[in-house]
């Protein structure tokens, strides 16, 4: 998801960059508060796991392997500002080392990898957490719920970042569903190992976790049974559930509900050229969403809650015929 | 009597699960002198060290470097009196290049501009590495690496050097320039090591620890030629080895 | 989704931007990026003169046509999504070859192709001319915080151990039969992975220790680069005028 230059505007790129540099700053203070001199090398180390994490392949099944973005992990690991900092480094130096991701893009693509999923990861885990009962095998659903939806809202920050400032004239609805659907998918296989990683981790070394410090739970972290698996499926068809209730109005409508705020907001007179026809936005509100689109995106989505679904079944199946 | 290069007095310590690690251990090292200290595994020597620049504090005893005590406020100083050689060179080799690694004990000192270049360039020299002074630590051998973390302990012009498992690791050649660097050095040494024959040529002295306590401190020659000594303290030389002919 | 690049850009040489000091390029690097992003995207002209900016880095680089073409890759999928552009766009239609694709599609893809391979070859000609630590120490040198080249330093340090940390761990694993074959195997995977943060948390302990030993106080020292550089201002900054004149003439023009 490292978005190159030109992708999206000067604008839109200047201000995420102002957000994610104020996202990162406020990162780095906070992690300086509770690691002090440690902050430093503490930090390097754990980007150091999270970059390698992301270039090794986990299998998916029959032969084709996914990649982890691992903000959710960082955060439930070693805390949400020591896990963003580390993760920002991650996408910096990805930048301007690896070329990986356009330099102008920098503030994009760190809000969306690392500030993003990193505290939307941390919210959703302590949200369930907090609420629900103090047991690993719900701790590890937390933990599979933030990573699944810490890809996802990456990939939404993606859209609205696209909605404000990209090129190209493809109806919101359209990118919402691909980008946000394939992550998704994405999502689960980050969900799984997420919870996966957290859950060996805390049974060598509880103290390590930093997400479960203060919960004190019961249970074992390593065998989460069939209630754990029920809950990965519940927890990954409601999310499906719910994206396809977002997608479905911004399908049947007007298409423009997020251009409309952006137009509204004023940004269609923002160009720097001052000629209109340069503007992203400027053809926006002339689109309609034809019979046809409306019934592909539906098939897009359904398509995606399935083959989630199918996935969780098979796991399920599969855990009943092997004996632990 | 000249002030001792390193005294360690009476120095006990516990682990927080109450695990005594160090009882009452007591010696001093003269400037000059180079001391192996020996035992088995879980005697304490490892825990022994880190209390040498102050990592571990004891629950009573003091530890003092040319005489100056170790307390909250010379700790840092301490730390720069006992250059401390760890046994895994990769955590001790931190910076992206050798020269920044070396330079960076002297220069949290406030060494800079060309005395720091200088401190930097010597201590590489005496240890063989000058000429890898721009390359990345991790495109360098282990025995380079383990040279290169000696010479950003001697950059900062220590009282002491304590190296912790010095030669192990290395390949036979590897551990002879080590050897040779060591000896070359005009510096008081302590050697933590399992390797016998590289203390007897190293050392003069011989410290053995065991269960937190020093059971022996004599001329090395002496207690390597001690075989019940040895034997009672799960250390042994290897087959064949004479201490009268080495 | 990226995997990440462990493996450098670097490609050693001795042309003058081999020799020419970090920083220096950073700046022109940042610059020419810039003005590519902010030209209109139907002054094609424009990105005319860009292409031949690439050209000349290239070969002051002595980066050959094919090392430079492989690094390029990494932009595959964007391509993708600039070739979906046309089909996915909304809005006025136009023919090309017979179908009709979106009129903005097109314009996207263009910008896209355009832009997106522009900043891409000036990073890809920073990085292929320039060390790691030179491009942190030359980060260092344009006020990028402290804090955030000196984690990156550590983090690329220690990237190798990790990584082949963990690849021991998987030879020994496959060595016993481990072939994960879908997400469902995946315990093995997850415990190395696990394994491996243990690791490196631990190691972040005593490298901690290792730097406190040599008198760390929280503050990384300040130690000088002493290589001798080149530093062309004149030949960078025509560059720079070049392209930002180009850009702010197609901006007007437009």
């Amino acid at each position: 998801m490292h978005i190159p230059d030109g992708f999206i505007n000067g604008v839109t790129s200047a201000g995420a960059g102002v957000i994610a540099a104020g996202g990162v700053g406020a990162a780095l203070r906070q992690s300086g508060k509770v690691l002090q001199d440690k902050r430093i090398p503490m930090t390097g180390l754990v980007a150091a796991f999270i970059f390698a994490l992301q270039m090794l392949n986990f299998p998916v099944a029959a032969g084709t392997s996914g990649h982890l973005i691992g903000g959710a992990l960082a955060v439930i690991l070693v805390g949400p500002w020591l896990g963003v900092a580390a993760v920002s480094t991650v996408v910096i130096v990805q930048s301007f080392l690896f070329a990986d991701g356009g330099v102008s893009a920098l503030g994009l693509n760190t809000l969306n990898m690392a500030i993003i999923s990193g505290l939307v990861g941390w919210v959703v885990f302590r949200g369930i957490t907090r609420v629900l009962p103090k047991r690993w095998t719900i701790a590890l659903v937390a933990t599979f719920a933030a990573g699944l939806v810490s890809v996802v809202a990456a990939a939404t920050g993606f859209v609205v970042q696209y909605s404000l400032g990209g090129v190209g004239d493809v109806n919101l609805a359209t990118v919402f569903t691909a980008m946000v659907g394939v992550h998704f998918l994405i999502g689960i296989g980050e969900g799984l190992i997420t919870a996966a990683v957290v859950g060996l981790v805390a049974a060598s070394r509880p103290d390590l976790v930093f997400g479960t410090h203060d919960l004190n739970l019961t249970g074992s972290s390593t065998r989460i049974g069939r209630g754990g698996i029920g809950g990965f499926v519940g927890v990954g068809l409601a999310v499906a559930l719910v994206l396809a209730l977002v997608v479905a109005p911004l399908a049947s409508s007007d298409p423009d509900g997020l251009e409309r705020v952006a137009i509204d907001q004023g940004f269609a007179d923002d160009a720097v050229d001052g000629a209109a026809a340069d503007s992203p936005l400027a053809d926006y509100g002339e689109d309609t969403v034809g019979v046809s689109m409306a019934g592909a995106i539906g098939i897009a989505v359904t398509f995606a809650v399935g083959v989630g679904a199918l996935g969780m079944w098979a796991l399920m199946r599969r855990r009943r015929r092997v004996p632990t | 009597m000249s002030t001792p290069a390193l005294a360690v007095e009476e120095l006990s310590f516990s682990y927080p699960d109450g695990y005594h690690a160090l009882d009452s251990v007591d010696f001093h090292i003269h400037p000059g002198e180079r001391v192996a200290l020996l035992g088995p595994n879980g005697a304490g020597k490892t825990t022994l060290v880190l209390h040498l620049n102050g990592i571990l504090r004891g629950s009573s005893g003091t530890v003092s470097v040319a005489g100056l005590d170790l307390d909250e406020d010379s700790l840092r100083e301490i730390r720069r009196r006992t250059g401390l050689v760890f046994q895994d060179p990769d955590d001790q080799l931190f910076m992206p290049t050798v020269r920044e690694d070396v330079a960076f004990g002297p220069a949290n000192f406030g060494i800079e501009g060309d005395e720091l270049e200088r401190r930097v360039t010597d201590a590489l020299e005496a240890v063989g590495m000058a000429d890898q002074a721009e390359r990345a630590p991790h495109h360098l051998s282990f025995g380079q690496r383990r040279r290169v973390a000696v010479a950003t302990v001697l950059a900062m012009h220590p009282e002491i050097l304590v190296l912790d498992e010095p030669s192990s690791n290395l390949d036979p050649k590897a551990r002879r320039e080590l050897a040779e660097i060591l000896t070359g050095l005009d510096i008081t040494m302590m050697m933590v090591t399992h390797d016998l024959p590289y203390a007897l040529e190293l050392c003069q002295r011989a410290l053995i620890i065991d269960a937190g306590k020093i059971v022996a401190d004599g001329p090395i020659a002496d207690i390597l030629g001690d075989d019940a000594l040895l034997r009672a303290h799960r250390l042994e030389l290897p087959r064949g080895f004479d201490v009268r002919t080495a | 989704m990226s995997t990440g690049h462990a493996h450098a850009l670097f490609i050693h040489g001795h042309g003058i931007l081999h020799r020419t000091a970090p920083h220096l390029k950073l700046v022109t690097m940042i610059a020419l990026v810039f003005a590519v992003v902010a030209t209109p995207r139907n002054a094609f002209w424009a990105f005319g003169v860009y292409a031949v900016i690439v050209a000349v880095l290239v070969a002051l680089a002595g980066l050959r046509p094919k090392q430079f073409a492989a690094r390029l890759l990494i932009e595959v999928p964007f391509v993708i999504f600039a070739v979906l552009l046309p089909f996915l766009g909304g809005g006025e239609r136009v023919e090309v070859l017979g179908i009709a694709v979106s009129r903005e599609g097109l314009w996207g893809a263009w910008t896209i192709l355009a832009k997106g391979t522009l900043g891409l070859s000036f990073s890809i000609i920073l990085a292929s001319t320039t060390t790691v630590p030179d491009i942190l120490s030359g980060l260092d040198r344009i006020r990028v915080p402290r804090v955030i080249t000196a984690i990156a330093g550590f983090m690329i340090r220690y990237l190798d151990v990790v990584v082949s940390e963990f690849r021991r761990r998987r030879i020994a694993m496959s060595s016993r039969g481990y072939e994960p074959q879908w997400i469902g195997d995946v315990k093995p995977w997850a415990a190395s992975a696990g394994s491996m943060f243990v690791r490196s948390y631990e190691r972040g302990e005593r490298v901690y220790q290792a730097m406190v030993a040599r008198g760390y106080t929280g503050v990384m020292p300040r130690i000088q680069a002493t290589a001798a550089w080149a530093t062309p201002w004149p030949g960078a900054l025509s560059v720079i005028a070049t392209a930002w004149a180009t850009a702010a003439t197609a901006m007007v023009l437009t």
